[in-house]
């Protein structure tokens, strides 16, 4: 309780005295996280409507594999990514191990099986009178699509919450791709590893403390905007 | 549709991305790739837990321009890394596992720059009596106890590192076959870093061999204490090579010249020689320069400019 408690006071006490490299790996997270879930939804949404809305040979087989693939270690798709990132492997020319572009690239297939999975729940949760009755209305597929993702908003907002959770929280890939180099690829989880396994505790809970309140931020913003 | 108010909140989340985005790109000073000029090296977190290479990579920035970055895992994983091309420098403290990288063509140039002292840690009460044996001894007396005292643990780092490969030569100069060892109820593989391993010992009130730089920087944390040290079988060496461009042809060759250069240059060698008095009250390293009798080494290794 007590290393709770000054971990508490260590983590104000960084925010306030604006510790520069609290600052430098906060903005990291930010940008590494932000960008794996914008380009992750993008990629989730239309996928996960293009799997719901079609009937095709294997379709419940593949919302199977998506569902487990829920489950994926995430240092298992830090390997991955390694492989395919390194200068030995397909995507090597592309020089993106060991920065903030290949934590991207990693975050983003990591987090694109849960949103998409959670994206055709939302979908298929809708009620079918709701489909035929725009179907009847005679929706073109732009409208219908549009409708349909209308319908299943909040709970697809909740997908995407629930990726950018995912992504912020995963130390594995961050780790494998990124390297944990100071000034470069450190982000929260990686540093609240690293001061861990160094017998900073104190530092290690206050920077959890900070990633949490950057969720609550995010939570609060979306929670308002769903209101709307 | 969607709100207008929200749709301004959200633009200006994205605005917010973006902006975090740019600040830290120019904080990070590249766009998330390789800036042209830049060496990675792929090194242990023995040598990391110093802050020594934060350090030396300030310096050479300022004499040449180059961004020195580097990854701290296990020496095997290292040695790894720079297979695969993924690195420009390795630094490690492995001689066997060096003599290989370069035996299969991966490393050339290697230089020596320093070496200190693995170090057997334990609980103040000792319970195997190593304190005042030599090396091999203290492990055969740790063996020797663990059969009859329950409170007996060794912990290995049992990563790949040049602490554990250090560690299983010992238990081999003990006469022991590590095999039967790695399996005994009384040996912990920890499987981590230094820090982890060395906290993990402290919490089981155990024994390991530490290195003497890690130790420097965790000992006030924790409640073991140095049993045996400067022993010569616990004699550390640290190394710096270039990965071979014959077999990577994309590894920035040049600013690894340089930067093997600048680690055996009399600058970087007077640096080690004082690195860390202020905080450990004794140096983290032994400049390599001048010693490659104690370490075992030709005297060209410590010092012949690499062209």
């Amino acid at each position: 309780m007590n290393d709770l408690l000054t971990g508490v006071q260590t983590a104000f006490e960084l925010i306030l005295a604006a510790d520069p490299e609290v600052i430098t790996i906060t903005l990291t997270t930010l940008r590494i996280t932000f960008s794996s879930v914008l380009i992750g939804t993008l990629i989730s949404i239309p996928l996960g409507a293009a799997i719901t809305f079609r009937e095709f040979r294997g379709k419940k087989t593949l919302i199977s594999i998506i569902q487990t693939l829920y489950a994926l270690p995430t240092v298992i798709v830090g390997l991955l990514c390694y492989m395919v990132l390194s200068r030995s492997g397909p995507l090597g020319d592309l020089k993106w191990l060991f920065t903030p572009n290949g934590m991207i690239f990693g975050q983003t297939i990591l987090i694109i099986p849960i949103m998409a999975g959670l994206t055709i729940a939302a979908l298929q949760a809708i009620d079918p009178i709701i489909t035929d009755t725009i179907r009847s209305l005679g929706a073109t597929r732009l409208q219908f699509l549009k409708s349909h993702l209308r319908e299943a908003r909040f709970a697809i907002m909740a997908a995407v919450i629930v990726g950018f959770s995912r992504a912020i929280s995963e130390v594995g890939t961050a780790i494998m791709i990124g390297g944990n180099i100071k000034g470069h690829t450190r982000v929260l989880t990686t540093a609240i590893s690293l001061q861990t396994s160094m017998g900073n505790f104190n530092l290690s809970l206050a920077l959890g403390i900070i990633l949490l309140a950057i969720a609550l931020i995010i939570n609060l913003i979306m929670g308002f905007v769903q209101n709307r | 549709m969607i709100g207008r108010l929200s749709i301004g909140i959200i633009a200006l989340v994205l605005g917010a991305m973006l902006l975090c985005g740019a600040v830290s790109a120019e904080k990070v000073d590249t766009l998330g790739e390789h800036s042209e000029d830049r060496l990675l090296i792929a090194t242990t977190t023995s040598l990391d837990a110093t802050k020594l290479l934060d350090l030396l990579e300030e310096k050479f920035k300022e004499d040449t321009g180059v961004n020195v970055e580097h990854v701290a895992v296990g020496t095997g994983m290292a040695l790894e890394i720079a297979r695969n091309c993924d690195a420009d420098v390795v630094m490690v403290h492995d001689r066997v596992a060096e003599d290989k990288f370069i035996d299969e063509g991966f490393g050339v140039d290697r230089r020596v720059i320093g070496y200190n002292y693995f170090l057997l840690v334990g609980p103040e009460n000792d319970p195997a009596k190593v304190s005042g044996l030599n090396g091999t001894a203290a492990f055969m007396a740790i063996e020797d106890a663990a059969e009859s005292d329950p409170s007996v643990v060794f912990v290995s780092r049992g990563d790949a590192s040049g602490t554990h490969s250090r560690e299983k030569l010992l238990w081999k100069w003990g006469g022991y076959d590590y095999a039967d060892i790695n399996v005994s109820p009384w040996y912990r593989e920890a499987g981590a870093g230094m820090g982890q391993t060395l906290t993990m010992t402290d919490e089981l009130q155990g024994y390991t061999l530490s290195d003497s730089a890690s130790w420097g920087t965790y000992e006030s944390n924790l409640s073991l204490v140095p049993l045996v040290e400067n022993d010569e079988k616990f004699l550390n060496v640290y190394a710096v090579m270039r990965v071979n461009d014959e077999t990577c042809p994309d590894v920035n060759t040049d600013a690894a010249k340089k930067w093997i250069n600048f680690m055996i240059s009399d600058e970087v060698q007077d640096i080690l020689s004082t690195y860390g008095v202020e905080k450990n009250g004794v140096p983290y390293f032994s400049p390599g320069r001048g010693s490659a009798d104690v370490m075992g080494v030709t005297d060209e290794e410590t010092k012949d400019p690499v062209v």
